[in-house]
């Protein structure tokens, strides 16, 4: 391709960062010195074009080790891998994670989300500035929810340099945030995964149940907890077998569409285009989800073995696993855990000496909730900008590189584990008909023990609420985060399945259940809502783009109204967000006035 | 030997549209066929030489059976298929998207979008005062192209028409997140610091003006801007062998803007800097 | 940098003479100029000259040609064709019969492989480069031989920077691999061609590894392509002035073509040879007969029937013999054998390789009249200056592009104070001189031209609206023929077949201006996107892409030479000498130096380049000429 380079040149710490990751450049069209051979001979085309999908690996190369992504990097990464500087601004300009200007080598994210802020967030905030001051050498940035929901206030510091350095504090003080930012290396340890399970060691959990018992770094001790039976099992069955018993057992997706697993699975693995891909969306993002992220850090190699018994099922020889940027621990956890089967044959040419082909990598998302949209995953890791595509052609046709791709969550796949080693009758034993098997539950806000919870389906959210010790006072619960809805404290009877939350007019969701008691004004709470989409659309669609800016807008107008002196802005917002719901093209512009309508129509908000 | 190949024939299909029995080729949008069936949806981000990228949604029609509305510009139609382009829900939707557009972005000089306005009833001042507008001073930064980005929808046609599409120079992207997403070029960088090359196809295929050449927006400053006293005649450039059909507007016999047929076989739209701006000389006349 | 506003050139509203060349032009009427006009090429009819078009329309083309026909007696009329792609229709018509590329811009879209040879098409040719971009994201593998990695080179699979005027040595060892790898097309060479034995024997010689030796590029990439091209089941072969602005043009062309006969990559869809012309109406003016060996619908002269034909529909008697090409005209004029010329729309003075012998020739005319929308250089040597009518804008008409589609042209605007139509102001010279001709409008031209051209006969304008243009040849009015020519080729009954192809038995011959170690650089030239030709047109706008000229070097020789960017330096060939500011591109190699004859009043590129031409084509070796670089003695920098 014939790009433009302006004329900034990179530093040495930012062309090795990126010869890190690509190894030395070729030719001196790559940014090598200029050879006789290179001004006789050139390669290029369909093969230089193809390694667009190494975009994003390449930014998080540059601003992990210089902390932001100047001109002359982001010229070199593209000259290096024959994309347009145009387009990999717009991609670079995409994450929060990323700046393109300036900053500090030391970014301390404070989470400033719904269950942190009833925490304290903004004192929090105020205070770290205030103690740091000016010229600290660290930018402190509020943003969204950080998955350490259990453990708010929360934050996290990233360190630029080689290698960078992170730390999280949470529950965060001023004292701990300041120490985890100034000096991430000497932070003391985070808290294991297990203390985010409250149940941990208790018996007949099968999806937490290694969580707290094994060494999650260890795949010997993975084995010896019963680890890789399921794969054994699976390799018995042949591909279709797997695929009849995932049907069989009624698993659905747990990210909150609750698609029936084996279906999906099936009509990819029909499909006759090839390659057939296996993406693990591990996203997490949605405010008040932590599920996953205890999963990956407490039992890595089950969602190792999982994919694996995925890819193999739907006739993927590569998966990608899509992790939230914001979590350094899982990636570091699941780094090793997929070098270990690598070395073991768990990964690689000859899976289980089965001759089954099938490796993992691992794509980090760089703060950017819209990512967790399948589609929008897809343009991420092809090294798009993250905006969702529309629908159909869906992803079994035409998903990640155009080809047939299965994407799943975390959970969703982790319970593919006990569906082949108990069988899928006995899985679809368990729940209710037409909600089966266990379910992770992420409490927060007012209760004594927040953490993930496993019950089977059917459990009542006071159920749910009791085992983690609702406090006094509850006014509110959200189910399924910020693109959930608002119950009642008295309806506390609805059965936690998804045709029980349906009936009573509200969504499970991503499995979130936050408690509210009467200190945090509700008007507040939504305020912070609709300030999360506005900040996360995508801007692709028109609905969603301004639609979220005009809700945000409203909500502040009656901030502090009710009756009729809100009435004409309640009335502005379900029109607005009747539109967004309809007309927007994926499902953030389509729940973005979820919350908020249950709000007013449930708890009577501004009434 | 190879003959030459006529394409595969395309089968016909039949579906429901608003009631009545609609047969399009396989492969055909709903808009396609409404605009067969003479059904006036509004567009803006479609374009006749573009890929839909149904990022507007002022074309959504309600599918019998689908969850949310479907935009019409992308969505192709199958057998069966039961559609509804005038429903009351897709009506409220068409308008508040169109005053979400109006309330934020100048839509002065978007060809149709008063027409749209009126009918839908869309009354954008509804927002307040201090609804956010996007806020842009038009960029003037060479002697070719204006970007008034105040009148930009993001419907992404010149990034598209820039990019793969067509003219594969991609000086332009979508930089930014959300309403704080805007065209640009890599690092904000005037054009004349980019890739661009001047050809004029992101202009050729912008819906609100928000591109435009720098004659045109000169006389529309000036008040001499007049469309009715325009004609268009489309002839062949004279610059290389290459044979682009050019439609030369003219205003009291000076060319004022160039354009080519969409639908032309040498140029489906698209001309180079020379055939969009080498013009001048002919008019150098004293 | 600076921006530089090259001279601005006005429209001529008033026709101009002078009773000598030593006194300015005064303003004068219609009437007295024409008379003037007729008054000149009268007393010179049998030593006269016609330079026509290549930028006006066909019907222009036509009249103009008849006019030197019919009412001068002579086959001596030629265009700017000769400077650019004479050889290129010189070779297609040896070997197929007929001058026009042989496939469409869409087939390209739908090629397997595509060959991009001495032509920078994404500057030269956007549109058609769009067309090839279309290809290369429907899959289509592209590779580019050319000296300069240039940005059409970019986009390749393989970029080839061959040493300038090694075409032909790396065709031949490209055949060579062909025949040796077992990938020629038997069937197609057996059926359709003549003369493989010796094409064979003749590329023996050429292995790879003298291949490498002789062209600079590696053997393995040689190799490459010609496996590419030659397993491709279609491919596109396209080339431009790299190929023909050599003094060996037509040799070139014939070593490419052959290449398309070994393999079979030509008579199909997607298959074929496609050479991208540099002017709206290159093609078209040869289709018209305004070239000295062929008659309209590109009919040879010496074809007896044929003349009849003319002759008859004509009313006239036309030489039986070619008549002299551009070049051949300006050696004439050397000679005094050739005393007058009309010359309309060209500017040879600027734009003909070593311009100041150019310039010399034309001054030494005993009459030369010049047609033109501007005062030009070779304006300014005339006796009498015709004001004419910007063809593409001012007129009505067709031309006839690249892919040999014809299409129409319209009047848009009105041409300022007394600037005419150039079909009348022919006729009104030819009826001064005896030829009373009436046209009342471009169809009633276009459709005598229908008549006696049978390639042209179906393309009313009623029809080339609806199709928006057609493609030649299109004999009958009720059909539209394939996009591609010489489909016969394939045909298995020898009848409908026609004549064989020969394959072209041509050797090397390098450059003739050697590099030397007083003349150490190999000067090439070609074109930039947003300019064009000498200027005339593409400086009236205000492009925001124009740096003005420059002598674009090598980092490495621009460090060698210790000169910067903007700096000052003398360019100076056997021939000529000019200062030209240093630009730097990583495009070009050691020893090798780029410019472009865009801005002939800053620098003049052709006092550089040679004027060794093409034996049959009569086209001169732009390509390659020797240079040296000195530092200025005073530094001086622009900026």
């Amino acid at each position: 391709m014939d790009l433009h380079f302006g004329d900034s040149k990179p530093t040495d710490e930012e062309r090795a960062a990126v010869d890190a990751l690509l190894g030395p450049p070729e030719s001196s069209w790559e940014g090598a010195d200029r050879s006789d051979a290179d001004l006789r001979w050139a390669r290029g085309g369909r093969e230089a074009r193809d390694r667009r999908d190494l975009l994003l690996p390449g930014l998080h190369a540059v601003n992990d080790r210089i902390g932001w992504i100047s001109e002359g990097a982001l010229d070199y990464l593209c000259r290096r891998l024959t994309v347009p500087p145009a387009e990999a601004y717009g991609v670079a300009t995409f994450y929060a994670m990323f700046s393109v200007k300036p900053r500090p080598a030391t970014v301390l994210h404070v989470c400033t989300d719904l269950a942190c802020a009833a925490a304290g967030a903004p004192e929090l905030c105020a205070g770290i500035e205030a103690r740091l001051g000016l010229g600290s050498g660290v930018s402190v940035e509020r943003g969204p929810c950080l998955g350490l929901c259990e453990r708010a206030p929360a934050a996290l510091a990233i360190k630029a340099g080689d290698p960078v350095r992170t730390a999280v504090s949470a529950p965060a003080t001023v004292e701990e945030a300041v120490l985890a930012a100034s000096s991430p290396g000497s932070a003391p340890e985070e808290a294991p995964a297990a203390l985010a399970v409250p149940q941990a060691g208790q018996d007949g959990l099968m999806l937490l149940h290694r969580v707290g018992a094994v060494d999650p770094s260890s795949l010997d001790d993975y084995r010896a907890h019963g680890g890789y039976t399921a794969l054994r099992r699976a390799f018995e069955l042949g591909p279709a077998g797997v695929i009849r018993e995932v049907t069989d057992s009624g698993l659905v997706g747990r990210g909150g569409a609750a698609f029936p697993t084996g279906r999906k699975w099936q009509a990819t693995a029909s499909q006759p285009d090839r390659p057939h891909y296996l993406v693990c969306n591990a996203d997490e993002s949605e405010p008040g989800t932590f599920k996953d992220r205890v999963l990956m850090e407490g039992d890595p190699y089950a969602l190792v073995e999982a994919m694996t018994i995925a890819g193999y099922a739907t006739g993927a020889h590569q998966g990608y696993l899509y992790l939230r940027g914001e979590y350094p621990r899982a990636l570091h956890l699941l780094e090793h855990a997929i070098a270990q089967a690598r070395a073991r044959g768990l990964l690689g040419d000859d899976v289980l000496g089965q001759g089954y082909a099938f490796d993992i990598e691992i794509r980090r998302g760089a703060g950017a909730y819209i990512c967790g949209e399948e589609t929008a995953l897809f343009n991420s890791i092809e090294g798009y900008r993250g905006e969702p595509r529309s629908k159909p052609p869906f992803p079994v046709e035409k998903g990640l590189f155009g080809k047939p791709t299965v994407e799943n969550n975390v959970e969703t796949l982790v319970n593919v584990l006990p569906i082949l080693t108990m069988g899928a009758p006995a899985y679809a034993a368990i729940g209710t008909g037409r909600s089966t098997g266990p379910k992770l539950f992420c409490v927060s806000g007012s209760v004594e023990r927040p953490g993930v919870y496993e019950v089977p389906f059917g459990a009542t959210l006071g159920d749910v609420l009791t085992l983690a010790g609702v406090r006094e006072g509850l006014r509110a619960v959200l189910l399924g985060g910020a693109a959930g809805g608002f119950v009642r404290a008295d309806e506390l009877d609805i059965p936690l399945t998804f045709e029980g939350t349906r009936e009573a007019g509200t969504t499970l969701g991503s499995g979130v259940v936050m408690a509210f008691d009467d200190s945090v004004p509700l008007p507040r709470l939504l305020l912070r809502i609709a300030e999360f989409f506005r900040d996360e659309s995508c801007g692709q669609c028109v609905p969603c783009r301004v639609g979220t800016v005009r809700q945000e807008e409203a909500l502040h107008r009656i901030v502090e109204r009710t009756g009729a002196d809100a009435a004409g802005d309640i009335a502005l917002l379900r029109e607005v967000g009747r539109a967004m719901r309809d007309a927007s093209i994926c499902g953030l512009g389509q729940t973005a006035w979820n919350a908020v309508e249950s709000a007013i129509d449930r708890l009577g908000a501004y009434a | 030997m190879t003959v030459t190949p006529l394409g595969i024939p395309r089968r016909m299909l039949e579906f429901t549209l608003d009631g009545e029995e609609a047969r399009v080729p396989e492969g055909s949008t709903i808009l396609d066929a409404c605009r067969a069936a003479g059904k006036d949806v509004p567009t803006l981000c479609e374009g006749d030489t573009l890929r839909p990228k149904n990022a507007c949604r002022v074309c959504v029609v309600e599918v019998e059976g689908a969850r949310t509305l479907v935009p019409a510009c992308s969505r192709k139609a199958e057998p069966g298929m039961e559609v509804r382009t005038d429903t009351e829900r897709a009506r409220h939707s068409r308008k508040i998207v169109l005053e979400l557009l109006a309330s934020s972005v100048d839509l002065s000089t978007t060809p149709k979008v008063t027409g749209w306005l009126k009918e839908y009833e869309a009354k954008p001042d509804r927002f307040g005062p201090d609804a956010a507008r996007l806020n842009e001073e038009p960029k003037v930064d060479n002697d070719l192209y204006v970007r008034d980005y105040d009148k930009c929808i993001l419907c992404y046609k010149c990034v598209d028409a820039c990019g793969d599409q067509w003219q594969n120079s991609f000086a332009i992207s979508v930089a930014g997140r959300g309403f704080d997403a805007r065209i640009a070029v890599e690092h904000d960088a005037p054009l004349t610091d980019s890739a661009c090359v001047y050809c004029g196809n992101c202009i050729e295929v912008c819906p609100t003006g928000a591109l435009s050449f720098k004659s045109e927006f000169d006389m529309r400053a000036a008040g001499t801007w007049d469309e009715s006293a325009q004609t268009e005649t489309t002839t062949v450039c004279a610059y290389c062998g290459v044979g682009c059909n050019l439609t030369l507007h003219v205003q009291d016999n000076e060319i004022v803007k160039v354009t080519s047929p969409h639908d032309n076989p040498v140029t489906h739209g698209n001309l180079c800097i020379k055939g969009r701006f080498g013009y001048q000389h002919v008019q150098n006349r004293d | 940098m600076r921006k530089r506003q090259p001279k601005t050139y006005t429209r001529l509203t008033h026709p101009l003479v002078r009773d000598s060349r030593d006194e300015p032009f005064r303003q004068a009427t219609w009437e007295e100029a024409l008379d003037r006009a007729a008054l000149g090429l009268g007393r010179n009819r049998d030593a006269f000259g016609m330079f026509s078009c290549a930028r006006a329309t066909n019907e222009m083309n036509y009249v103009a040609q008849k006019f030197a026909r019919v009412v001068m007696g002579t086959n001596n009329v030629d265009s700017c064709n000769r400077t650019c792609h004479a050889p290129s229709v010189a070779g297609l018509s040896a070997a197929f019969g007929s001058g026009g590329g042989t496939s469409s811009y869409e087939e390209i879209e739908h090629t397997d492989v595509i060959v991009m040879w001495g032509s920078n098409s994404r500057f030269a040719h956007p549109i058609f480069f769009q067309h090839v971009l279309k290809g290369i994201r429907n899959g289509a593998r592209m590779y580019a031989v050319d000296p300069r990695r240039t940005s059409t080179a970019e986009w390749a699979e393989s970029w080839m920077g061959l040493n300038v005027g090694t075409d032909i040595p790396m065709a031949h060892a490209i055949g060579r691999e062909i025949i040796h790898a077992g990938l020629a097309n038997e069937a197609f060479i057996q059926r359709a061609t003549t003369g493989f034995e010796e094409y064979k024997a003749l590329v023996e010689p050429w292995t790879l590894s003298l291949a490498e030796k002789v062209t600079g590029v590696p053997a393995a990439a040689i190799r490459e392509l010609a496996h590419a091209y030659a397993r491709a089941e279609r491919a596109q072969l396209c080339w431009t002035l790299g190929i023909t602005e050599h003094h060996n043009g037509t040799d070139n062309v014939r070593a490419l073509i052959n290449l398309s006969l070994l393999t079979g990559h030509v008579g199909r869809y997607g298959s074929g040879l496609q050479p991208l012309r540099g002017q709206n109406n290159v093609q078209g003016g040869g289709d018209m007969g305004a070239i000295p060996n062929r008659l309209p619908g590109f009919q040879d002269i010496l074809d007896p029937d044929v003349r009849r034909k003319f002759e008859s529909a004509w009313d006239t008697v036309i030489q039986p013999h070619y008549g002299l090409n551009l070049t051949e005209m300006f050696e004439a004029m050397e000679d005094g054998s050739l005393k007058a010329v009309y010359c309309i729309g060209e500017n040879p003075a600027q734009s003909e390789a070593d311009s100041e012998q150019a310039v010399r020739r034309l001054m030494a005319l005993d009459f030369l009249v010049v047609q033109d929308i501007f005062l030009t250089k070779t304006a300014e040597l005339a006796d009498v200056v015709l004001p004419a009518t910007a063809g593409w804008a001012e007129t009505d008409g067709t031309t006839t592009n690249s892919e040999r589609r014809v299409q129409r042209v319209r009047k848009a605007v009105t041409p300022p104070g007394e600037a005419r139509e150039d079909i009348d102001i022919i006729c009104d010279l030819a009826a001064r001189l005896g030829h009373d001709w009436k046209y009342a409008d471009a169809e009633t031209v276009w459709n005598e031209l229908r008549a006696v051209s049978p390639d042209h006969y179906g393309m009313t304008y009623e029809r080339l609206e609806e199709h928006q243009g057609i493609q030649w040849p299109c004999p009958s009015t009720d059909a539209i023929e394939p996009t591609y020519l010489h489909g016969r080729l394939w045909e298995t009954d020898p009848s409908r077949r026609g004549p064989l192809a020969p394959f072209g038995l041509v050797q090397h011959d390098p450059p003739v201006d050697l590099t030397d170690d007083r003349y150490p650089i190999r000067l090439t030239t070609g074109r930039r996107l947003d300019s064009y030709n000498t200027g005339v047109q593409s400086g009236g706008y205000a492009s925001p892409l124009r740096r003005g000229e420059f002598i674009e070097l090598s980092p490495e020789d621009a460090e060698r030479y210790g000169v910067v960017v903007g700096e000052q330096v003398q360019v100076t060939s056997r021939r000529g000498s000019v200062t030209a500011p240093v630009w730097v591109d990583t495009a070009l190699r050691p020893g090798l130096a780029f410019m472009t004859m865009h801005f002939p009043d800053e620098v003049d590129t052709n006092a550089l380049t040679i004027e060794a031409n093409c034996p049959i084509a009569g086209t001169a070796e732009f390509k390659a000429s020797a240079i040296r670089i000195e530092k200025l003695p005073i530094a001086t920098i622009v900026g």
